[in-house]
């Protein structure tokens, strides 16, 4: 039986697990959770998720959630098809790829998604402004995080060293709707930082997915 | 050999959190210290080890690492026959267990942090709804099994100690008493022998 996600493909943590299912080459089932009528937090969907967040995934009597636990598991159940995204042949490779994902998670994605919810969710919901100081705030933290990615993509193609793996798909569902925004000079203003999305945003899986990521900012 | 370095500070919750690691390993390894209040961390050489400018960073012979979450999972893979086992085998496990460190991560740690920072350093902060809902979801889950991922102590529950030790020397440590599977996994946890070598 293929895997289930349930979600919305305009979510960016469940288009992180689509990119992954594609480049894995996996078949799965998308089951729509309207997120707009919240019924991410009915007691049937905290039933599967606690913290009533997509994406979740079954998988047979597997129930996970957590973007990247479900990444890393689809990565592990698959890693001998598709795009080797773990380098788990080699364990210090393996560690790299980790070490880059944490980056990730603890550096680049709270600031890029707190610039992300100030301009495109929080107009969505409808009752207030954009926050400036919030935007300008996590805009300065994400320009140093990347300053940093322009010196390492000076020395290896990608994060994690010379082939794709989980540490540069994560970013991909951010980074795509922030370069919908006005502050896309950020990324197109470090010359590898920018090839490095180039590459990442023409890959056959992405082009799949790309047409989901469906919300646009306010411009500012 | 080489042998291990961890590049930190004793009293940092992510430098102990790979320190923990290390001893329920049972291996051999330096701590070098970095004098945060001199702002070693933000200068080099240690911003060669770590660009992002946080303790710890970590070498085992040539091999160089930082973010604390990704070196204890190479120490646990690498270190896998030594000391206690802090992985679950099998790929369903493995996932449960990546799970447990993902909301640990985002859920717990941010939230933690923060309530045990301003608390140690300012005044009593308040609860928030965030962190009851990760009471109650590691209420639920340790009335299952003794530990938070399956029924031995892996990273998952390591990974919340060095915070939770903090926790529990402020006010917050209530969320945890009247919880009563809560309150048991963080008296057992933090008596392990790993989480009292590591104290100052």
């Amino acid at each position: 039986m293929a895997m289930k996600v349930y979600g919305d493909g305009m979510s960016a943590c469940v288009a992180r697990v689509l990119l992954c299912l594609h480049e894995k080459e996996t078949e799965f089932e998308l089951v729509p959770v309207d997120l707009f009528a919240c019924h991410h937090k009915l007691p049937s969907f905290l039933s599967m998720n606690p913290f009533g967040q997509v994406p979740v995934l079954q998988d047979d009597d597997l129930t996970l959630f957590e973007s990247r636990a479900i990444t890393a598991y689809i990565a592990d159940k698959h890693k001998d098809k598709g795009t080797d995204l773990t380098r788990h042949a080699d364990a210090k490779e393996t560690a790299i790829v980790k070490l880059w994902s944490e980056v990730e998670s603890h550096h680049f994605n709270p600031a890029v998604s707190a610039v992300i919810h100030q301009l495109i969710v929080v107009p969505l919901q409808g009752e207030k402004s954009p926050d400036a100081a919030i935007v300008e705030e996590n805009l300065e933290k994400l320009g140093k995080v990347l300053d940093v990615y322009e010196e390492r993509l000076g020395k290896t193609k990608y994060l994690a060293g010379d082939s794709y793996t989980l540490a540069d798909l994560h970013h991909v569902p951010y980074i795509y709707y922030f370069m919908k925004t006005s502050h896309a000079g950020l990324v197109n203003d470090r010359p590898n930082v920018k090839a490095w999305w180039e590459d990442l945003c023409s890959r056959p899986a992405f082009l799949k997915v790309s047409p989901g990521l469906t919300i646009a900012p306010v411009t500012n | 050999m080489a042998g291990i370095k961890v590049f930190g500070h004793p009293a940092s919750t992510a430098t102990r959190r790979v320190l923990i690691a290390l001893q329920e390993k049972d291996v051999d390894f330096e701590l070098v210290h970095v004098e945060l209040k001199d702002g070693e961390h933000k200068k080099q050489p240690f911003l060669s080890r770590n660009p992002f400018g946080k303790v710890p960073a970590f070498e085992d012979g040539d091999f160089k690492l930082f973010e604390s979450r990704a070196i204890t999972q190479y120490i646990a893979h690498e270190y896998a026959d030594k000391g206690n086992q802090l992985l679950s085998p099998g790929s369903k496990n493995m996932a449960i267990l990546a799970m447990g460190m993902e909301i640990e991560a985002h859920e717990f740690d941010s939230v933690a942090s923060k309530l045990g920072w301003e608390q140690i350093f300012k005044n009593f902060f308040g609860l928030t709804t965030d962190q009851a809902v990760v009471k109650e979801e590691e209420e639920a889950r340790l009335g299952e099994s003794k530990c938070l991922a399956c029924d031995h102590f892996t990273l998952v529950d390591l990974h919340h100690i060095p915070v939770i030790q903090y926790l529990l020397g402020t006010p917050t440590k209530k969320l945890f008493e009247e919880r009563p599977h809560v309150s048991a996994w963080v008296a057992d946890i933090t008596s392990r022998p790993s989480s009292q070598k590591i104290l100052l």
